[in-house]
């Protein structure tokens, strides 16, 4: 189980992005987080994967504290993360960054199972530099497909859907699901798109750096649905 | 054959013991031994140190090897190879050189290499420079290139340093010809007190013409680089150039690439761009399980295509 125990966040540019924020992520369910933008979604997948660490709170990794731990580390006891802006490489191909997930060499038939899954044909893109050559759709399901690679136990997505085409978002849909087969792996998806949102456990509302609501699927969507059609800002911020 | 002239044999070509095809093999400034192939045909210049490099048309996937090696301090090696290509040969040439010093004594290796593409013809030149041993001598490697390249004919060069080269120029100049294509890959490290200086002037005289130049560069420790780059577009032509730079440590890079169009047809577009490795580029393969240093030595080789 991965558990977030009463999480701060400030960092020099803005304070109160996550305030004593508490939740436990568990191997065989698909946890959903929503909210609106500048809620703190990203800020809460960035400290699971190490990229920020909290001001305050604890992260604890099946029963280990994991909260100082390096990026490294966290990625080699089983976390994955997925960036919601892919990272460009010049000079770094398909092929390597997926081996470099995978932790060796992998194999052609293996590639092409895990990029099929993101709509992408291994043979079209294997040798293709990680650069500006690639569309930023077609640098998205990639950077998805490295984490697919991994085989990681804790696996954190941040706005999966952002840039993929509705075909290929039905075979992503398809490959959340398989993964929720695996009941030890725990999905953490980061997303506003209800088709992601119908195939979750557990669904997180953060808000303003807050979790908001935290229930089963079928406790909070009805009411995600209701407060969708209230008059509602974006910004979370209080209508008049 | 000397085993440090086999070390570098191994590390600037795919040599294993033996050269298949036609090759010539320079040690400490003399021609030690060579071989010709039935296409390709290596003589001796009379006037000059080094060799004439005659490739027949009928030459289809051969290669042919040139490399020089310098095995010890105090030698200064000055070499003039001239590559003759005839239409529709289609070859690669493994050049290269591996500069060795063992004493206070500098060394260095100059080779001027000029090649003569005829129309229709297609080489690929690959070039690896190293640097090796434990002497104070300078390992220098002063490389100067010339191609006139024919109607319709194409050279790719690929040319690779990775350190150890104390210090190096590069010169490097070609003029095309119709429907003629010229592709650079130019990849240099440099590290602790090294230099690289490269001059690139490519001359698009033939319509149609095109040159894709990218030169990407890593200057570590107190290294300094200087980067030049001409493209004269003087007709309907394509030139492309790219020179990208990474720094690390007190490392520094300066570069002046320059497009020059005496053509409303000429089409020239230089991109540059000079910093430090990207920080998340760092952080997302650390997320794949890399340390910091692993993470840095990929991004590095990747982009240099070590």
């Amino acid at each position: 189980m991965l558990k977030l125990e009463n999480i701060t966040l400030n960092l020099p540019e803005k304070d109160n992005l996550l305030r004593d924020v508490s939740l436990s992520i568990n191997p065989g369910k698909l946890t959903v987080i929503t909210g609106p933008n500048g809620g703190g979604k990203t800020s809460l997948a960035k400290i699971i994967a190490g990229l920020y660490v909290p001001t305050s709170g604890r992260i604890i990794l099946d029963d280990e504290d994991i909260t100082q731990m390096s990026i490294t580390d966290r990625a080699q006891k089983g976390i994955a993360y997925a960036f919601q802006q892919p990272v460009s490489f010049k000079g770094i191909n398909v092929r390597t960054l997926m081996g470099i997930a995978a932790g060796g060499e992998m194999s052609e038939m293996r590639m092409c199972r895990i990029l099929e899954k993101v709509g992408l044909c291994a043979r079209d893109y294997m040798d293709r530099e990680m650069d500006s050559h690639l569309s930023g759709g077609e640098m998205k399901r990639i950077e998805i497909a490295t984490v697919l690679a991994r085989g990681a136990k804790y696996i954190v997505f941040d706005e999966p859907e952002a840039g993929i085409d509705l075909w290929s978002f039905t075979s992503l849909i398809q490959a959340f699901e398989s993964l929720k087969d695996y009941e030890e792996v725990a999905l953490l998806i980061i997303s506003h798109q209800e088709r992601i949102l119908n195939i979750a456990d557990e669904i997180v509302v953060i808000r303003d750096g807050n979790i908001t609501q935290n229930g089963t699927r079928e406790e909070v969507f009805p009411t995600l649905m209701k407060n969708n059609s209230d008059n509602y800002c974006p910004k979370g911020k209080e209508m008049f | 054959m000397d085993k440090i002239t086999e070390e570098i044999l191994h590390e600037i070509t795919d040599w294993d013991g033996v050269f298949s095809g036609a090759y010539s093999l320079r040690e400490n400034g003399e021609c030690i031994s060579f071989q010709n192939s039935d296409h390709i045909r290596i003589v001796k210049k009379d006037d000059k140190p080094g060799i004439d490099i005659y490739i027949s048309g009928k030459a289809q996937n051969e290669t042919v090897y040139i490399p020089a090696c310098v095995t010890k301090s105090d030698v200064h090696d000055l070499v003039y190879n001239d590559f003759h290509v005839q239409s529709g040969a289609n070859v690669t040439i493994v050049a290269g050189c591996g500069v060795h010093t063992d004493a206070e004594e500098g060394s260095n290796h100059n080779g001027i290499h000029r090649f003569f593409l005829e129309s229709g013809s297609h080489v690929v030149y690959k070039e690896k420079h190293i640097g090796i041993g434990e002497g104070g001598g300078k390992r220098v490697i002063d490389p100067v290139t010339y191609a006139e390249i024919g109607d319709g004919a194409l050279l790719e060069m690929e040319t690779l340093q990775l350190g150890g080269v104390d210090e190096t120029t590069r010169d490097t100049s070609a003029i095309l010809k119709n429907n003629a294509g010229l592709i650079i890959h130019e990849s240099i490290m440099t590290d602790n007190e090294e230099t690289a200086v490269t001059k690139f002037s490519v001359d698009m005289e033939g319509e149609d013409s095109n040159v894709d130049l990218i030169s990407r560069s890593v200057a570590k420790g107190n290294s300094y680089q200087e980067y030049s780059s001409a493209i004269n577009g003087k007709c309907r032509c394509k030139g492309h150039s790219e020179c990208d730079a990474i720094l690390v440590g007190n490392g520094r890079v300066n570069a002046s690439p320059a497009l020059n169009a005496s053509s409303t047809d000429a089409n020239l577009i230089h991109e540059a761009a000079i910093g430090k490795i990207a920080g998340e580029q760092i952080i997302k393969l650390m997320t794949l399980g890399l340390s910091e240093e692993e993470a840095e030595e990929r991004i590095i080789a990747g982009f240099l295509g070590a």
